[in-house]
């Protein structure tokens, strides 16, 4: 169970309740190989078609369109990688400079990068992207569903792209939690990021879409697969999402109000703080903002050592002593940063505790270099 | 020529978010409409000095790169 002051439910959300009973059962019940046609094997296949179906029907695509990987990312790298193999234009990838590293590495392993702007908010600018796609070069258009970092929703399905140059949509962040917006050719989502297990992915391709694969195959159930099926893995995965998606509506309307009252009294009680990220047209769950003046690791350590759990974007948090490329991209303070994601559980008082605590540790960590 | 700035600060080796820090403290040694900079290696410095300025009323006027080669963000104090 995750403790009260758990907020990084962006990074990793606990098994969903409905998931474990589920993933127990199936840890005896799908061992064997779903491709022999012994009984274990046939056991195994049928929970697998059962895990492929309640996804489709969750996220409204059909069964056939459904893919599991091992992980999310590796469903990014499938979903984009593979409509670059399949264009018939050419091998660049127009996207937003705030995706996922994901999509990002994944680009510059196979293909040519031209990134577009986005606006103050993380929203892509339009315009410039439809621009960039009439280039005859561009195969591809990357733009995510929603931003991990800001929670800014991007206009997937509502630009104005060249016939034949597909949509790929990173909706790792959004999926489950938002429903998948229209207009994509391949899209990619992880379990772990809705309550489901760690080391499951889903990428979906649509069935016109002219997708090849661009790495190694394999023999296994699916074509777009390789490796060993993840049997009870993808079950669990398929039950959380399910149990997600019925519960959307009143949980994601609580987390916006939560996050509401985070961004309403984060700016006004720390002085010198910027809340980003589009106040409204944004994942229901998640917020961001930057404190002038704070050291980042600093935050981190501090509202850990009173048992609250963030996330931060600033670069002395990462590994690469860079900041977020993403806040960098949007040209807003990256230091001092905090992006705080709730869990479903997550009450109005875990929420108040956590802003009652923020202004005094923000000011005794100024207060250190006399600010 | 472009105008030179009436007082630099060398926060060469300092790392994120001293250049910043150091910004806001000095602002108050050069005149209203005098340019301060500042120099840092601190690759958050790019994106953070012009985001104070927003942040803080003041002027972000540009960024260029010292004889040596290192970066410097050039401000105008506007208050």
């Amino acid at each position: 169970m995750t403790g009260p002051g758990d907020l990084d439910s962006a990074s990793s959300e606990p098994l969903h309740p409905a998931a474990r009973e589920v993933l127990l059962a199936a840890l005896d019940r799908g061992y064997a190989d779903p491709r022999r046609l012994h009984r274990p094997g046939r056991e195994a296949r049928l929970l697998l078609d059962n895990a492929r179906d309640a996804t489709a029907q969750a996220l409204g695509v059909r069964p056939d369109e459904v893919t599991f990987t091992p992980s999310g990312t590796h469903a990014v790298h499938l979903g984009l990688l593979g409509l670059v193999r399949g264009s018939r234009r050419g091998d660049v990838v127009v996207h937003p400079a705030v995706e996922h590293s994901a999509v990002r590495h994944a680009v510059a392993w196979g293909a040519r990068a031209r990134e577009v702007g986005v606006t103050g908010d993380g929203r892509v600018r339009g315009d410039e992207l439809t621009q960039a796609a009439a280039s005859p070069e561009v195969g591809v258009v990357a733009l995510q569903t929603a931003n991990h970092e800001v929670g800014t929703v991007q206009p997937v399905g509502r630009l104005a792209l060249p016939d034949d140059v597909p949509l790929f949509t990173d909706a790792c962040a959004s999926m489950g939690r938002l429903p998948l917006p229209e207009g994509w050719s391949a899209a990619a989502g992880s379990a772990h990021k809705w309550g489901g297990p760690a080391g499951v992915g889903v990428l979906l391709v649509r069935k016109r879409a002219r997708w090849r694969n661009p790495f190694p195959g394999d023999d296994r159930v699916d074509e777009r697969s390789t490796g060993f099926e993840n049997v009870p893995g993808v079950l669990a995965a398929a039950a959380a999402l399910q149990a997600v998606v019925a519960e959307r509506e009143e949980v994601g309307a609580r987390q916006h109000a939560l996050v509401d009252v985070v961004r309403r009294r984060v700016g006004a009680e720390v002085p010198d703080v910027e809340v980003v990220g589009d106040p409204d047209h944004r994942l229901p769950h998640l917020v961001t903002f930057s404190c002038l003046y704070v050291d980042g690791e600093a935050l981190v350590t501090e509202l850990d050592r009173r048992g609250l759990g963030i996330a931060s974007g600033s670069a002395c948090t990462a590994s690469t002593l860079t900041p977020s490329h993403v806040l960098e991209a949007m040209g807003v303070l990256t230091h001092g940063n905090v992006r705080l994601s709730l869990h479903r559980d997550t009450t109005r008082a875990d929420v108040d505790a956590f802003c009652d605590a923020l202004p005094g540790v923000v000011a005794e960590i100024r207060s250190r270099v006399g600010m | 020529m472009s105008e030179r700035a009436a007082l630099e600060l060398d926060c060469t080796t300092m790392p994120c978010p001293m250049p910043v820090i150091e910004l806001a403290r000095h602002l108050g040694e050069v005149e209203v409409g005098q340019l301060l900079a500042v120099v840092a290696l601190d690759p958050a410095a790019a994106v953070d000095v012009p985001a104070w300025c927003r942040m803080k009323g003041q002027e972000y006027v540009r960024a260029e790169v010292t004889d040596d080669g290192r970066p410097r963000y050039v401000v105008r104090r506007l208050d």
